[in-house]
């Protein structure tokens, strides 16, 4: 006999309050249904948390129950995380601190529960959603690509705070969960399990099914959860004080290495897991909830939480403006699909793309001058869905699916039914014109031709177009498959249903896109241009190459700018050079070393000699001494710490503290962006710190060029630049927008003028 | 064909193949599965047609792969094809591509189907090598057995014969006879001189080295990326030797008969890998879909004769009755593509269509007629090109509409020898 009654938690408010949890009981047996009304996905909000204490005593009274299921009504969610819009309204650490401690111990009393709940998990199941499930007693999930388990409270500026740091190595051992912890990566069913994270891994069609039998089960004490030791290596490492004592200690210097102390979030983690173990549990959650009051007060939290949100808007934003174009029907604003791309040039950039084409699902057909440059373009394809192959992120059926997804061609063949052809050609604007033209001549009139130029503006490329309101940028960032930003570039010409098509193409790409207007260099490259060149004038006035490149690696950038245009090949870089200094001579004249430097035919990784040494595979190490003698005379060429101490001190190096270099080619970089909201290049401040943080590497804690000069005050910004102009007169001229804004007092946000 | 009364017709809309690579050579990494796949997927990509028109895929394999039998199912389910197209192969030796094409012709004229994919797909490069049946045996046994000790007892019956591995031959499982020598035996038969066949095989190599120098026979071959690194491209047909000369093929020694014998390496087609395939519609819908037909299927026809007899001579059979379903006879044919297992076999072929005694045996009163060598193999044939087994009918079904459009002619006949003593011929009308 079965008995089942609905019950609803928290009583009702109002007539169209409707709760979160629901509750059915069957065979002794509650299954609980989180179902966020109004929300796409279930979030831990504090009306939620609510529900939920009062779910856990009713069950802890309600001696008919034996034991409960926790299930998500939604399709592909069981519980994405905490509601960080809420988070972010907490105005001290210590109310920070309290939502800790609220929800520390909520899962406590889940833990301590006098029936077991069996967490069943199908979709999403992160940071406070992980650590709900980790306070269950048992913990199945389903098997689907959707279901993915995580705690990346890390890459927030935060560590998880409702016990995840105690729990989660317990359950573990401490080495995969300081993995976890601190790359807040997500893992799969299939991994979650090898963890031990999960006792079971069911198709999700039998989820519910096995969840109430392991109910049963599990009441009745014929099964439990079992932790997993993690064997001999695991004794060793996790299991006793001695090595996890190892563990912690290379953790912690590993951290501090990668991080430069940027992170504070990463070593508080290590912190609070360590002191857990030293002190005891109690004492870990203690520490776990001050650390994470305090953490959600830093800059860097906020920096990350608003680079989040930011992406999350963008993933929603069309690229378009309806309003902006009244005559326009509404179908002139839908994008149309894209099933079959061409690209044109099988080069690095060009396979890129058709790397994750074909990872997407779209149909390729990449074109080159030769069979030789298209087989190096299937190589290059190659190389990345083997990388990800190696690595388990796809099946060897996706990869030889993926690949047949390519198709290699040396005409036109094949363009006939191409939605879009994106051309990756060399950067030259004859080159660039003849492509058109011969695409334009295969393709189907309502096909988008899309350059992937980086530097050349696209209204010049579109004036050898019969249909200019079907040519559009599309920038990509190399390497492709890794950067995650797309700057779409429009003419006055361009479609809005362009626009918006190539939009939701890139998005579904899986790339963060911003819509930017035309203009030399765009944004991205426009801004970096004064950075480079800065850094190049420096090495003009003997800085050591590697001092330049460790104060911006110091500063936060992922590397340094010589090293980025070693990476990017120093032939691109001075082409890109060159037409941004036509375009503005006054401010961006190519530094003089960084051009002896390529004359003398050093291209950077590329012809395996350029700033740096490189070995026969390529491989990248110290300074190549050798350069200096290039662009500098003899006698005043530096010599690097790096090369030997005796020398360095032998050496009359210009004294060069760290923080000028930064400030000299940081604040470079800051004006122009300034001049890009100004000159209408970019959409918005938002958009601009997304660009640069996604596109250049700009540091994710600082927010952003816009997000750090309000942290720094605009004021203070156009003191240095001016103090900077009087000394290099012409290249720090302070941009009108930002002497208006020091004048009116105002900041690029809103939150943080307050 | 027949039109079942419903008068739709089968048109012949687009035809790619790989490039033919001797076994053993550019194109020895790719399964016959992954050939089918490359020239499909290239054909998908080269006609713009979308994917979710085609309806179904025929193919044709000789030597299937034991661990994926249908081989058309694997290559339909190729990315750019819906999993709904139905698929099936199957097998009719050298003639394996035409009879996946005419069942593909069948189901539309029916009216089952609009859109079809057929061809074929052969990797001599990659055959089956068996076990014998004793080291089977004791395999299949010793996976029975229920203990470790009962599993050594099955492995221990396997003898040091047993561990010779079996090579599947390309011999006729009826007489024993090699292909080779069924070849040599109808030089025999029919008075084919040496020299003749020399002159034949000079001329397969030599027309087609044009072709390929021309762009006419590239037209139709796909560039191969060879997987899996990528480091090579093979654009066009490895055995076709444009420097080859008479003295040379002359000099060769004949292979399967090495005392009496007339047949050489040089004077038969090569074991060969390659995929080929032809998208097939219906006329209706190929012209609704903005795809105008190379050529419609006027009429096939199959025949058979004792494999013990003359092994290649069914063509000879089944040509005079693919033209009499046509309404047409020899002189109205533009362009005659016969494949070319043996230039012995060819010429055999051709002095059986002159042959009163063939045409009585094909039930006819006259024989087919004397056959224009202008109008044969115009871009030479598998002697030269090469012969994967499976692809072979597709690759002949593509030049011939091809050179039948450039040449403005109007009728097109093909004919195929196959193993089993099989023949294959089928005529094929330019529309305008």
């Amino acid at each position: 006999m079965s008995s089942t009654s609905e019950v609803t938690i928290g009583g009702l408010v109002g007539t169209r309050w409707k709760p979160a949890l629901s509750v059915e009981v069957t065979d002794g047996i509650a299954i609980i249904t989180f179902d966020l009304p109004n929300e796409s996905v279930n979030k831990l909000s504090r009306a939620v948390k609510d529900e939920f204490v009062a779910l856990v005593s009713r069950l802890e009274r309600d001696t008919t129950v034996h034991a409960a299921v926790f299930i998500s009504g939604k399709p592909d969610v069981w519980i994405a995380g905490a509601d960080i819009e809420e988070f972010l309204a907490l105005k001290t650490a210590t109310d920070a601190e309290r939502l800790s401690r609220d929800g520390q111990m909520l899962l406590d009393s889940v833990e301590r529960l006098r029936i077991p709940i069996i967490a069943a998990i199908h979709g999403a199941c992160l940071g406070g959603g992980l650590e709900t499930a980790l306070a269950c007693r048992y913990r199945i999930a389903t098997d689907h690509p959707k279901t993915i388990l995580g705690l990346p409270e890390v890459q927030l500026g935060l560590i998880p705070g409702a016990g995840g740091t105690q729990r989660l190595p317990r359950r573990i051992g401490l080495t995969n969960a300081l993995d976890l912890i601190l790359t807040g990566k997500n893992v799969r069913g299939k991994k979650a399990l090898q963890l031990g994270l999960i006792d079971e891994l069911v198709h999700p069609s039998i989820l519910r099914t096995v969840a109430i039998q392991r109910a049963h089960e599990v009441a009745e004490g014929r099964r439990k959860s079992e932790r997993h030791s993690g064997g001999v290596k695991g004794f060793f490492l996790d299991g006793n004080p001695a090595g996890r004592t190892i563990v912690l200690r290379k953790a912690r210097e590993q951290t501090l290495a990668k991080s430069r102390g940027h992170y504070p979030a990463l070593i508080a983690a290590i912190d609070v897991i360590a002191a857990g173990y030293e002190k005891g549990v109690a004492h870990g959650y203690r520490e776990e909830s001050r650390r994470f009051g305090e953490l959600a007060m830093t800059d860097v939290s906020r920096q990350l939480i608003f680079l989040f949100f930011a992406t999350n808007e963008l993933k929603k934003d069309p690229g378009v403006e309806p309003s902006q174009y009244p005559d326009l029907p509404v179908s002139a604003f839908e994008p149309l699909p894209v099933e079959k791309i061409g690209i044109i040039g099988a080069g690095f950039m060009g396979a890129g793309i058709a790397s994750i084409a074909v990872m997407h699902g779209s149909l390729v057909r990449l074109k080159d001058a030769d069979h030789g440059r298209v087989a190096k373009g299937y190589a290059a394809v190659r190389d990345v869905l083997k990388e990800r192959l190696t690595k388990k992120q796809i099946t060897r059926i996706q990869y030889s699916d993926y690949m047949a997804l390519l198709g290699g061609t040396v005409d036109y063949s094949g363009f006939g039914n191409v939605d879009l052809v994106i051309e990756a050609v060399f950067e030259d604007l004859a080159v660039k014109h003849q492509v058109l033209r011969e695409a334009e001549a295969s393709i189907h009139p309502s096909a988008i031709f899309a350059s992937n130029t980086s530097t050349i503006p696209i209204g010049q490329i579109a004036q050898a177009s019969s249909r200019p309101e079907r040519v559009i940028g599309m920038h990509f960032f190399s390497p492709v498959h890794k950067m995650p930003l797309l700057e779409v570039i429009t003419t006055p010409d361009t479609y809005p249903q362009v626009t918006a098509t190539v939009v939701a193409y890139g998005k579904k790409l899986g790339k963060t896109v911003i819509v930017v207007n035309d203009g030399p260099g765009f944004y991205a490259n426009r801004i970096l241009s004064p950075y480079i060149n800065e850094a190049g004038i420096l090495l003009d006035q003997g800085v050591a190459v590697d001092i330049i490149d460790k104060a911006l690696v110091d500063f936060g950038f992922p590397v340094g700018p010589i090293t980025l245009i070693d990476e990017v090949g120093l032939d691109v870089a001075t082409k890109a050079g060159k037409i941004m200094a036509e375009a503005y001579p006054e401010r961006m004249q190519p530094a003089k070393s960084i051009q002896a430097v390529v004359a003398a035919g050093r291209y950077g990784r590329k012809s395996k000699k350029g700033f740096y040494s490189y070995d026969k595979e390529g491989k990248k190490s110290d300074v190549d001494p050798s350069v200096y003698s290039v662009f500098l005379a003899p006698g005043s060429i530096p010599v690097a710490p790096s090369i030997t101490p005796a020398a360095a001190e032998l050496a009359a190096r210009p004294e060069m503290p760290s923080a000028q270099i930064q400030q000299r080619t940081v604040l470079a970089m800051l004006n122009e962006a300034a001049r890009c909201l100004s000159d209408g290049i970019i959409r918005s401040a938002r958009d601009g710190d997304v660009g640069a943080v996604f596109g250049i590497g700009f540091p994710p804690f600082r927010g952003g060029p816009f997000r750090y000069m309000d942290a720094l005050g605009i004021k203070i910004v156009v003191q240095r630049l001016e103090d900077l102009n009087a000394r290099f007169p012409g290249r720090f001229e302070p941009a009108e927008l930002l002497l208006d804004m020091a004048r009116r007092n105002q900041s690029f946000y809103a939150d943080e003028h307050g | 064909m027949a039109t079942f009364g419903n008068g739709r017709r089968v048109a012949i809309v687009a035809g790619v193949r790989t490039p033919f690579a001797k076994a053993g050579t550019a194109l020895k990494s790719i399964s016959a599965i992954d050939l089918g796949k490359l020239c499909v997927a290239e054909l998908l990509q080269r006609t713009n047609l979308d994917g979710k028109e085609v309806q179904a895929l025929v193919f044709g394999t000789v030597i299937p792969s034991v661990l994926a039998p249908n081989i058309a199912r694997e290559v339909s389910l190729l990315p750019l094809l819906p999993k709904g197209v139905q698929a099936f192969s199957v097998s009719r030796a050298c003639a394996s591509a035409n009879q996946a094409i005419t069942d593909a012709a069948d189901q539309i004229a029916l009216g089952h189907l609009d859109v079809a994919i057929a061809g074929g797909s052969e990797s001599l490069s990659n055959i089956p090598i068996l076990h014998a049946q004793g080291f089977a045996e004791a395999l299949v046994l010793a996976s029975k057995a229920k203990s470790f000790p009962a599993r050594l007892k099955a492995l221990a019956r396997i003898r040091p014969k047993d561990l010779v591995p079996v090579t599947p031959a390309i011999a006729e499982p009826s007489t024993g006879e090699t292909m080779g020598q069924s070849g040599e035996k109808m030089a025999k038969l029919n008075a084919i001189a040496r020299e003749e066949q020399d002159h034949f095989a000079l001329r397969s190599h030599r027309l087609a080295a044009a072709g390929t120098a021309d762009g006419r026979l590239t037209a139709e071959i796909m560039p191969v990326y060879v997987p899996p690194k990528f480091d090579s491209v093979l654009a066009s047909d490895n055995g076709i030797r444009e420097d080859s000369s008479y003295e040379q093929l002359a000099a060769l020694k004949p292979v399967f008969d090495r005392k009496y014998g007339s047949v050489t390496a040089g004077n038969s087609s090569p074991l060969t890998d390659g995929g080929a395939c032809v998208l097939l519609m219906n006329e209706e819908k190929a012209r609704a879909l903005g795809y105008p037909p190379l050529g419609i299927i006027r009429s096939y026809a199959y025949a058979a004769l004792d494999p013990g007899e003359q092994l290649l001579q069914a063509p000879v059979l089944a040509a005079p009755v693919a033209l009499k379903r046509a309404g047409l006879s020899l002189k109205d044919i533009d362009l005659i593509e016969m494949h070319e297992a043996f230039a012995a076999q060819v010429l055999s072929n051709l002095k059986g269509f002159e042959s009163k005694w063939w045409a009585e045996r094909a039930g006819f009163s006259q024989p087919v007629g004397e056959v224009d060598r202008a109008k044969l193999n115009v871009m030479g044939g598998s002697i030269a090109i090469g012969h994967p087994f499976g692809a072979t009918g597709a690759r002949i079904t593509t030049t011939l509409l091809n050179e039948l459009r450039r040449r403005g002619g109007q009728f097109g006949l093909m004919t195929v020898c196959a193993a089993g003593g099989m023949g294959f011929a089928m005529v094929v009308e330019r529309t305008r």
